[in-house]
């Protein structure tokens, strides 16, 4: 367990895989590779194509690769467009991504460093009831969950769609794996200067571990952004719909133009393709790290 | 230890804060916070859960009338509920051996590529960062469309064959088409950044060794050294992808609706029990749990046959 998540993923040069066909087997691969590549690539031109097209465009008999007039308009129209809540559950996406993302790094990484770090007779205890709550799969406890947040009069708010999220023992359990390994000098060159917990966590462990807290946000906020299933167990007003939410409740009943539809879909994955472009190396790391050990 | 003894005697004379006690404050300061949160939002919930399954828990959260093992009765025979754990297995025998196979074919032609590896690490990767509900959207509008311009029935067109209503059919059953490929344009890219990682942590040594011993480049390696050496990984795959099958939602309400009869996999159906019309929370918290102790006996079984986390890779 513990040996996985010190693999830094440093990319090696595969000299070993002699090629058994030569130079038609390494033709093959590419022709393998960029037919799967295509296939990936195929839902994202759709998305776009569709985002730009006229109504009539998409739904034209004669399958068309590019609008015939790009459509940038639909933009604002999504925008305008009374029926559609769009920019409320773009906004409340927002507040729930960067504040669940935050308020998860906070919390986690204190718990993790605490169980990792500080001396406490019973920390073992805490540490086993916390992984205990992995134990019980995620998505079985919408129920159990709703139940709470609806006798705290939480159903339909942002604080329902959020702070719930807020606690998530798998993160805690990576934070504490990580600080277990984190080199103890640094720590102590800090207590010599008189540092205590707090000074030491901030001005030095928080500092020298950002790359860590990178990948776990990079995730955090992806699976917020995306989640589905609390969002719309919580989101029973429209005003608290998420992009997710909405997009949803639109697929299913059809009262949108399929263009506005699509271009809300363009809209969402915007700010995931972002995080994408700037963090994929953490994205990854933190991939590895999390999947091996879930 | 000598250093923490040293201390805690040092500051008799001064309050609790320092030393040991002070450890304890510090734990407490930085651990509390989130146990605090754990247990209102993770614990409190099982616990609630637990009571109302046994209770008649129609439209409220605090009922009176307790039924003993009713709603577990009533879900154990509910014919709707089992057939949604038969749609879960039909869908776990589709999703696990496909994505294994897949993930692990784009991990190892990806690593064997020496130009514009990283371009189609990012291709494949890409997906994971779509919504399961913007891909329902892609694949429910645009390519598996009953209609004349949907992608798949353009294609069914050039080749001169009749269109099909793809998430409607249900004799051929059409509608897995759909349900199965959405998964997997979203997941592959997952599974194959873990395979590529455990490939890259195999030594080429051993490589190197089974070329001196004559082993033949290709299937025998794979067979005899790749393999073996991705164990761990493998059994990550498997377990990582069955528990979130059995967790499925997202793509069957969006791709079928919550009400459609066929094709509805087990958290669907407790999301209309629990929160639909009827609001039957008894029931809808028994068949959590159900399902809870399915998840947690499956995961015990694959531990106990494959040796997850003693693995040693």
């Amino acid at each position: 367990m513990a040996t996985a998540e010190r693999t830094t993923g440093t990319p090696q040069p595969i000299g070993h895989t002699r090629s058994p066909l030569g130079v038609v087997g390494m033709i093959l691969r590419w022709i393998a590779l960029l037919i799967a590549a295509v296939l990936f690539l195929i839902p994202f031109y759709l998305v776009l194509r569709n985002a730009l097209s006229t109504e009539a465009d998409i739904t034209a008999p004669e399958w068309k690769f590019f609008p015939s007039d790009l459509q940038w308009g639909n933009f604002g129209e999504l925008f305008r467009d009374e029926n559609v809540p769009m920019a409320r559950a773009l906004w409340n996406s927002a507040v729930v991504g960067i504040l669940g993302t935050g308020g998860q790094l906070i919390l986690a990484s204190m718990a993790g460093y605490g169980l990792a770090r500080i001396p406490y007779r019973h920390a073992d205890k805490v540490f086993y009831a916390v992984v205990a709550t992995l134990m019980i799969p995620a998505a079985v406890s919408f129920i159990p969950s709703f139940i709470v947040v609806s006798s705290l009069g939480w159903v339909s708010s942002l604080r329902g769609l959020i702070i719930p999220t807020l606690f998530n023992a798998f993160a805690t359990f990576l934070f504490r794996q990580y600080f277990l390994g984190f080199p103890k000098e640094l720590e102590e060159a800090a207590r010599v200067d008189g540092a205590g917990h707090l000074g030491t966590f901030l001005r030095i462990v928080v500092p020298n571990s950002l790359p860590f807290f990178a990948a776990i946000a990079a995730i955090t906020f992806i699976g917020n952004w995306n989640s589905f299933i609390w969002p719309l167990v919580i989101g029973q007003d429209s005003s608290s719909w998420t992009v997710q939410v909405a997009m949803s409740s639109f697929i299913t009943a059809q009262t949108i133009n399929i263009h506005e539809l699509f271009m809300a879909a363009a809209v969402s994955i915007v700010p995931l393709v972002l995080i994408f472009a700037f963090l994929q190396r953490y994205l990854i790391q933190g991939v590895t790290q999390s999947g091996i050990k879930d | 230890m000598s250093r923490l003894a040293s201390r805690s005697r040092a500051p008799r004379r001064r309050p609790k804060t320092a030393g040991i006690h002070g450890n304890t404050l510090w734990f407490w300061v930085f651990v509390g916070p989130f146990v605090v949160g754990l247990l209102i939002f993770g614990y409190l919930p099982i616990v609630w859960s637990l009571v109302l399954s046994f209770f008649d828990a129609q439209n409220t959260v605090t009922p009176t009338s307790f039924v003993g093992l009713r709603n577990y009765v009533d879900m154990l025979t509910d014919r709707n509920f089992l057939s949604a754990l038969g749609t879960f297995t039909v869908f776990a025998v589709f999703i696990v051996p496909l994505t294994f196979v897949l993930s692990l074919a784009l991990a190892l032609l990806v690593n064997q590529v020496k130009v514009a590896r990283a371009f189609f690490r990012s291709v494949f990767f890409l997906p994971t960062a779509c919504s399961y509900v913007v891909a329902s959207l892609i694949w429910k509008l645009s390519i598996f469309n009953g209609v004349r311009f949907g992608l798949a029935n353009t294609v069914l067109g050039w080749l001169g064959l009749d269109q099909i209503a793809w998430l409607s059919t249900i004799d051929p059953p059409w509608y897995w088409l759909p349900l199965v490929t959405v998964r997997l344009w979203l997941q592959l890219g997952f599974y194959m950044i873990l395979f590529i990682a455990g490939l890259q942590r195999i030594s080429p040594t051993l490589y190197e060794a089974a070329y001196v011993d004559g082993a033949k480049p290709g299937w025998q390696t794979f067979r005899y050294i790749t393999l073996p050496q991705l164990r761990a990984t493998s059994v990550a795959v498997l377990l990582l992808n069955l528990i979130a099958a059995y967790q499925a939602f997202d793509e069957f309400y969006n791709l079928l609706g919550a009400g459609a009869s066929f094709a509805r996999p087990p958290l669907v159906y407790l999301y209309s029990t629990s929160l639909g019309a009827i609001q039957d929370l008894g029931r809808g918290s028994a068949g959590a749990l159900i399902l809870a102790v399915i998840i947690m006996l499956l995961t015990l079984l694959q531990n106990r046959i494959f040796g997850f986390g003693k693995a040693n890779d």
